[in-house]
């Protein structure tokens, strides 16, 4: 088995705005410029940084329902036993593909098609990629309504989304997501709209269900504690650019790049008698420094910490 | 044991619906309405099977009957105002019968006496309910056969033009591109066609039936501005999550259009259906009205003849030969708007009162 499940090399997603007819200088969003991960097999990445900085656009990039603009998607595929670039694929690579990646969306409440019953939805996947007979396909419904902790299946088979709780529909996104058996999942902060109470709950099963089914997540939230429940590794995401990545108790213990820290120093602590020392940057110049250095490469600092190494002192204002 | 499930769920999902609709009050009226022409247009051919009314009195078109009316013979005075007469319009009324009149036919008769004849349009009375037309042709039976002919126009017009307009919306929105700036040009160009006038100018070049008039109809509202209100709707759904979610799993494009999206327009488009029947009702009494229409009987046929025999200027005088046949296109046109208002409740939930 090859190490990495998907190697992400220098993707850039770029969106037009004001394409107008007279216009001659279009206007360029650089949503993701020039990212590079990988994810193992078995391993949850997490992804974080704030609103707006990227997140769900590599997420959709990754997934191939926007088209990137350039960069290499490589992904292991367990039929040919190798790594296989999104720019090449055939057919059948595609269809492989599909099996394999799946996501999980934000919103359990629009994230259902209204007009199914929870069976017809759980089983769309099996139908697209005609997978074992109907009684077959029924059997693998209820299996992993079980696997999800709907129980008894039968009482959810007939019901329509609008009938079942947030959690739950939570639990039916997530069985329809792994009634294939796919080796990678997107999951873009599929807890991040239940309350607190649910949210442990969902991720436990998450975890779970990665153990069992052997399944690697790459997890988007802008929680660094579900962050740090969910995930093996943090990447910190920043306009479009990955700022650092690490091991999740090393990027937490010992975070290096200031926009990290500055993430860190924002986690609100339950305890009002304590007064943790605010570190404030200067976000528009950490943007400008980013922006005039596009070719700024990741530094490993060791233990596969890695870093990216801007003028650091320039933006860094004294609290 | 999972049909069953299935099947108590159908039921509960419409057991709602009709709950939300029943709070409705304009819905109910509405429905009351087009649930009573419906029987009306049921009832006619029940009446002639059953032999309760025979055909040759009662058909709408070629039915006569020749009822004898009592009518007093009076004197109309040479200068109005009298003391029984106001103008001299009215004079003789409906139950009376001038005596210079008769004498103009040689017929024996003194003032105060009852003269019998076989007077069309007979009034109201128990044998025909709504009375006769100028030719002795039973009014009630003309309201029903012209309510058939609305509901028959109304839902093929109202069935062609919503399929037209949800499968070209739902293309638009999906496929975008040059396929959605060609259809939204269409549909302001059907827009603001006056659509009155076109059929009139159809109407000269080909002998319009029926259900000519019902594809027309059809395919003009079909192709006006419901498809931007389609396609406006198919793009709110398109980029629900749910959709990237059969995408990412590798759903067709047909699937996608077919399983997703289009069962989510649906409800906007039956409401459309609903609305579009009316103007069909309406449309088709103004051609029979002025003569356009190429059909035995409509509600819009029996006032343009009561206007062709000049009884539509003689005020309330002979009345039901104007307004059943007027009251019925305003009720069916208005049932089926209000109907469509009660719809808009159950499937707007922004309206929705809780």
């Amino acid at each position: 088995m090859a190490d990495n499940l998907i190697e992400v090399r220098n993707l850039v997603k770029h969106f037009e705005v004001s394409k107008s007819l007279f216009s001659r200088n279009k206007k360029i969003v650089k949503a993701v410029d020039g990212i590079s991960f990988d994810i193992k097999a078995g391993e949850t990445l997490g992804l974080v940084g704030q609103s707006g900085c990227g997140k769900t656009t590599t997420a959709r990039s990754l997934c191939l329902l926007d088209p990137k603009t350039s960069g290499n998607i490589n992904f292991y595929n367990p039929d040919s036993q190798n790594m296989e670039s999104f720019d090449n694929i055939n057919e059948d690579g595609l269809k492989t593909f599909r099996r394999n990646i799946q996501m999980i969306f934000q919103d359990p409440y629009e994230s259902l098609n209204p007009r199914w019953t929870i069976k017809d939805i759980i089983k769309e996947p099996l139908d697209i990629h005609n997978i074992g007979s109907l009684s077959e396909r029924e059997e693998a419904i209820i299996e992993i309504l079980r696997t999800v902790g709907l129980t008894p299946p039968e009482n959810y088979l007939g019901r329509y989304p609008h009938e079942i709780s947030g959690g739950q529909r939570q639990r039916v996104s997530i069985a329809r997501t792994l009634v294939m058996k796919p080796k990678f999942v997107v999951c873009d902060e599929p807890t991040s709209m239940l309350d607190v109470s649910i949210r442990i709950s969902i991720m436990d099963l998450m975890l779970n269900l990665a153990k069992e089914l052997e399944v690697s997540y790459l997890y988007i939230t802008h929680d660094l504690a579900v962050a740090r429940y969910m995930c093996n590794r943090i990447a910190v995401m920043f306009n479009g650019k990955i700022v650092e990545i690490a091991e999740t108790e090393e990027l937490l213990q010992n975070p290096i790049h200031p926009y990290t820290k500055r993430l860190i120093s924002s986690i609100p602590i339950p305890d009002p008698s304590f007064n943790r020392e605010k570190y404030l940057i200067n976000f528009d110049e950490l943007d400008k420094i980013i922006s005039n250095n596009p070719d700024e490469k990741m530094v490993d600092i060791g233990g596969g910490h890695f870093v990216a190494t801007h003028n650091t002192k320039e933006f860094f204002i004294e609290s | 044991m999972e049909n069953e499930n299935f099947d108590r769920d159908i039921k509960a999902t419409i057991k709602k619906n009709w709950r939300l609709f029943k709070q409705s009050r304009l819905g109910m009226t509405g429905l009351g309405i087009v649930v009573f022409f419906g029987f009306l247009s049921i009832l006619q051919p029940l009446l002639f099977l059953t032999g309760i009314w025979d055909e040759g009195i009662y058909h709408p078109v070629v039915g006569y009957d020749a009822e004898k009316v009592g009518r007093t013979i009076v004197e109309c005075p040479t200068q109005y105002p009298t003391k029984e007469y106001q103008q001299e319009g009215d004079c003789p009324r409906v139950d009376e019968v001038n005596i210079r009149y008769l004498k103009a036919f040689n017929i024996e008769g003194e003032v105060g006496e009852i003269y019998e004849s076989n007077v069309q349009p007979a009034p109201p009375s128990s044998r025909h309910i709504l009375g006769t037309d100028s030719l002795g042709r039973d009014i009630f039976s003309q309201i029903m056969e012209g309510s058939q002919v609305a509901f028959v126009l109304g839902l093929i017009s109202a069935i062609i033009g919503v399929g037209i307009s949800t499968l070209l919306g739902t293309a638009a929105a999906f496929y975008g591109g040059v396929l959605d700036t060609y259809l939204m040009r269409q549909s302001d160009l059907v827009l603001m066609l006056p659509t009155l006038p076109f059929l009139f100018i159809i109407s000269a070049f080909a002998e319009l039936q029926i259900w000519h008039l019902a594809v027309v109809l059809g395919t003009i509202g079909g192709l006006g501005g419901s498809v931007i209100t389609v396609k406006s709707q198919a793009l709110q759904v398109k980029v629900k999550p749910f959709v990237d979610s059969a995408r990412i799993t590798g759903g067709s494009k047909r699937r996608i259009m077919f399983s997703h999206i289009l069962p989510n327009v649906a409800p906007l488009a039956l409401l459309f259906m609903v609305f579009s029947v009316t103007g069909a009702i309406a449309s088709e009494s103004v051609l029979s009205f002025l003569g356009l229409l190429n059909i035995d009987m409509s509600w819009g046929i029996m006032i343009y003849l009561a206007q062709a025999e000049g009884f539509i200027f003689t005020g309330l005088k002979y009345w039901w030969l104007i307004l059943p046949a007027g009251l019925s296109v305003t009720l069916l046109a208005g049932g089926f708007y209000l109907v469509g208002r009660g719809l808009d409740d159950v499937f707007n939930p922004r309206l929705r009162r809780r």
